[in-house]
């Protein structure tokens, strides 16, 4: 018993498969008339290909881009100004999840908001905040809801839960993005300003979970419209490495498709009820600004109008920041996330922004670009 | 210091506890004993040298304050001694005193003044002073308590900034229990099995290596910022390379799981009762082998070895044959998101 537990960790990090699949790649890639670039757009695929090493077991004309990376990295400062002043209200206890509470906006971090007072809890899951309001009646509670499709369901739950057990002291500031938009934006900007054209993005490695909940068929533009592959890939290194195969294989036979890898859970209609869950409380935002890629179209959603009085940003519109904060003029993420320029081109990489005080988005948590050409630079 | 307020991640063992005890208490505290930054320091009560003790201090403000596998009793003990014992020193007298929170239950506190009087006992030690205060509601989290310990150095030489190339690095057991024990229990995170915390004296095994007459080169317990800061610690203390083969590390199941779920690394959850020795090359496996001797102990091993390559870095290979560093634990201790 104790055995099989262990092996459902260790099959998909198995050496001997890592190795196997580091050589069929290795032979396939040599079939191929030019580099190829991949970009893994999840910030867990960047820290799984990170933690083990991965980019050591690709041949020479098989590149990594790193995605936008995930859903805390992109968040720009005004929304974290947000929390912060919401989190300083007298009477709210401000929950979010995990390493949220450690980015800076303009203000300070929600960290700092902490030690200034402010009563900052970080939770598991978005349903634990029912427990932090039934226990502080007195209190509002305010979820600060981040993440891609992934976590919305939750915090759908969430507004669920509070509507039905009539709770009167949870509130939502929604900042959840959605993943195919803001692939788009990457190769195909509509903003006239974004120069977009010259993107080296020629597949996507796209991240499983987000298609367990909306569906592999959420990615099958890409393949058809824009001529970029896709492997659907799940977030173990072999799953990866399979991933990366699949890939490189289209183009050695010169298909262009849209691939599942993660059979073990992803279909291409994904989880129907999950999504009738988000549509039921959520509508798309016409804009939302990702920190280092400015506004783009149609990649947040915000709650639909009749659940405005859970909502932050109507209720609290007074006191809530509105002046645009500028990205940092020499951070250019944007040109990393379009694979135009590598980490160590930025004028301020590893000097004035660094994990410890980031400028821009891909220093911001590990899983960024320039974090791990910080941190990982000599071994990379 | 560009902080103006202390935050908790100043507290964690990586890179920020380290920057607010450089940057505020060295900077006016800092003397040449203090510097050498060992887990005890070595001092002379004697001018002419002839009185060597080892002395250190530590405070204990732990929640839930029973948990599986000791108490902040107990932890108290261990903390203090363990750290003499890092240093090839005996515990001998401890100071106790202990800040109480008005309304604490007295059953309770027997309760952990008992689990202060057997983890002495395994010592040898006794309490010789002790100080109790007691602060209205709210002023502190139930009980907090700080110990301060001297003891009889065994050996000398045991240091941090004694690695070379050739040393292996050994570590004393599985790691990680007491960090994913204590976080499972903080969140209500239901297992099956529950982690006991590794929370143990280390005189015992310290006394056992030291009369087989072996001596170490360094040793240290993986407390907060866990084998990570460790490593991270010696590496920089003796500029040297340490390449530790993570297959090789001893990691439950359990420990494991809870890992994978929240997205921490086991290399930067706190032991309460693990340590790594850094030793040469010929004693490495008579040490794994007295270790092995302790119950506790079974999985003690030896991970990795000191080289040049990358100095002032801890680099971690993986069985596939690539490589990354193992950084110093940053931040408060928080779950990934994704
Ligand atoms: S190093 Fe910092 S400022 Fe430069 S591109 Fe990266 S995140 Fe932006």
């Amino acid at each position: 018993m104790a055995l099989e537990l262990k092996n459902l960790y260790d099959d998909f990090r198995d050496a001997k498969t890592i190795k196997a699949l580091a050589k069929l790649i290795e032979e396939e890639a040599t079939k191929l008339d030019r580099d190829i670039n991949i970009m893994e757009v999840c910030g867990g695929h960047t820290h799984t290909i990170m933690k083990y090493g991965l980019k050591q077991l690709m041949p020479n004309n098989i590149h990594f881009i790193h995605g936008p990376g995930c859903p805390v990295c992109v968040m720009p400062k005004e929304r974290i100004d947000h929390a912060f002043v919401l989190a300083m209200q007298e009477d709210v206890i401000l929950c979010t999840l995990g390493d949220m509470i450690k980015v800076p906006g303009s203000r300070g971090s929600l960290q700092d908001a902490r030690a200034n007072g402010a009563d900052v809890r970080f939770v598991y899951s978005p349903l634990d905040v029912l427990k932090v309001a039934i226990e502080n009646p007195d209190k509002k509670v305010i979820f600060f809801a981040i993440g891609f499709e992934t976590t919305t369901p939750m915090t759908a739950a969430l507004l669920e839960h509070t509507i039905k057990k009539e709770l009167d002291n949870i509130y939502f500031h929604i900042n959840h993005v959605t993943v195919p938009e803001v692939m788009q934006e990457l190769i195909d900007s509509r903003d006239e300003h974004v120069d977009s054209y010259n993107n080296q993005i020629d597949a996507f490695i796209g991240p499983s979970h987000v298609s367990v909940i909306s569906g592999a068929k959420i990615y099958s533009k890409f393949a058809n419209q824009y001529k970029r592959p896709v492997a659907v890939s799940g977030f173990e290194p072999v799953d990866v490495m399979e991933g990366v195969l699949m890939i490189v294989r289209q183009f050695v036979q010169n298909r262009c498709e849209l691939e599942i890898q993660y059979k073990r859970s992803v279909t291409m209609d994904g989880n129907l009820n999950a999504q009738k869950l988000i549509d039921r409380y959520f509508e798309k935002r016409g804009l939302f600004k990702w920190r280092g890629l400015g506004n783009v179209p149609n990649s947040a959603l915000k709650l639909k109008d009749e659940y405005s009085k859970y909502d932050t940003e109507v209720i609290y519109s007074d006191i809530l920041p509105k002046e645009e904060i500028e990205d940092h003029k020499l951070c250019i993420c944007g040109d990393i996330l379009r694979g135009m320029a590598t980490p160590n081109e930025c004028q301020v990489f590893g000097t004035a922004c660094k994990p410890s005080s980031p400028l821009g988005s891909c220093m911001v948590s590990s899983e960024g670009a320039c974090s791990a050409y910080y941190k990982y630079g000599s071994l990379l | 210091m560009k902080q103006k307020t202390v935050s908790l991640a100043s507290g964690n063992g990586g890179a920020e506890n380290r920057d607010l005890i450089e940057k505020v208490f060295f900077k006016h505290l800092g003397n040449e004993i203090l510097a050498r930054g060992e887990d005890a320091s070595i001092v002379e009560l004697k001018a002419d040298g002839g009185c060597n003790v080892a002395f250190t201090t530590d405070s204990f403000t732990i929640s839930p304050i029973f948990f599986s596998g000791g108490d902040i009793g107990k932890i108290s003990v261990c903390g203090t001694c363990n750290d003499l014992a890092m240093m090839g020193a005996n515990p001998k007298y401890l100071t106790l005193g202990v800040i109480i929170e008005e309304g604490f239950n007295v059953r309770d506190l027997e309760k952990i003044v008992r689990s202060i009087k057997k983890e002495l006992e395994i010592n040898g030690a006794i309490v010789v002073a002790g100080d109790t205060k007691v602060v209205p509601k709210g002023s502190v989290d139930k009980i907090f308590i700080n110990t301060s310990g001297i003891g009889e150095p065994l050996v000398d030489g045991i240091s941090a900034s004694n690695l070379s190339e050739g040393d292996l690095i050994v570590v004393s057991r599985d790691i990680a229990r007491h960090g994913a024990s204590i976080f499972a229990s903080r969140e209500g995170i239901e297992l099956e099995n529950t982690i006991d915390s590794d929370c143990a004296s280390l005189f015992p095994m310290v006394e056992a290596i030291l009369n087989a007459g072996i001596k170490p080169v360094a040793m240290r317990d993986a407390t907060r910022g866990g084998v990570s800061a460790v490593l991270n610690e010696w590496a920089v203390a003796s500029d040297v390379c340490i390449e530790i083969e993570e297959a090789k590390v001893p990691v439950s199941q359990e420990v494991r799981g809870i890992c994978e779920m929240l997205g921490f690394e086991p290399m930067s959850l706190a032991n309460e009762g693990t340590f790594l020795l850094a030793v040469k090359k010929e004693d490495a496996t008579k040490v794994v082998e007295i270790l092995k001797n302790f119950e506790q102990n079974k999985d003690a091993t030896i991970i990795g070895k000191v080289t040049s390559e990358y100095k002032k870095r801890v680099v971690l290979l993986s069985d596939w044959g690539t490589k990354r560093f193992l950084e110093l634990p940053t931040g408060e201790l928080l779950p990934r998101i994704c």
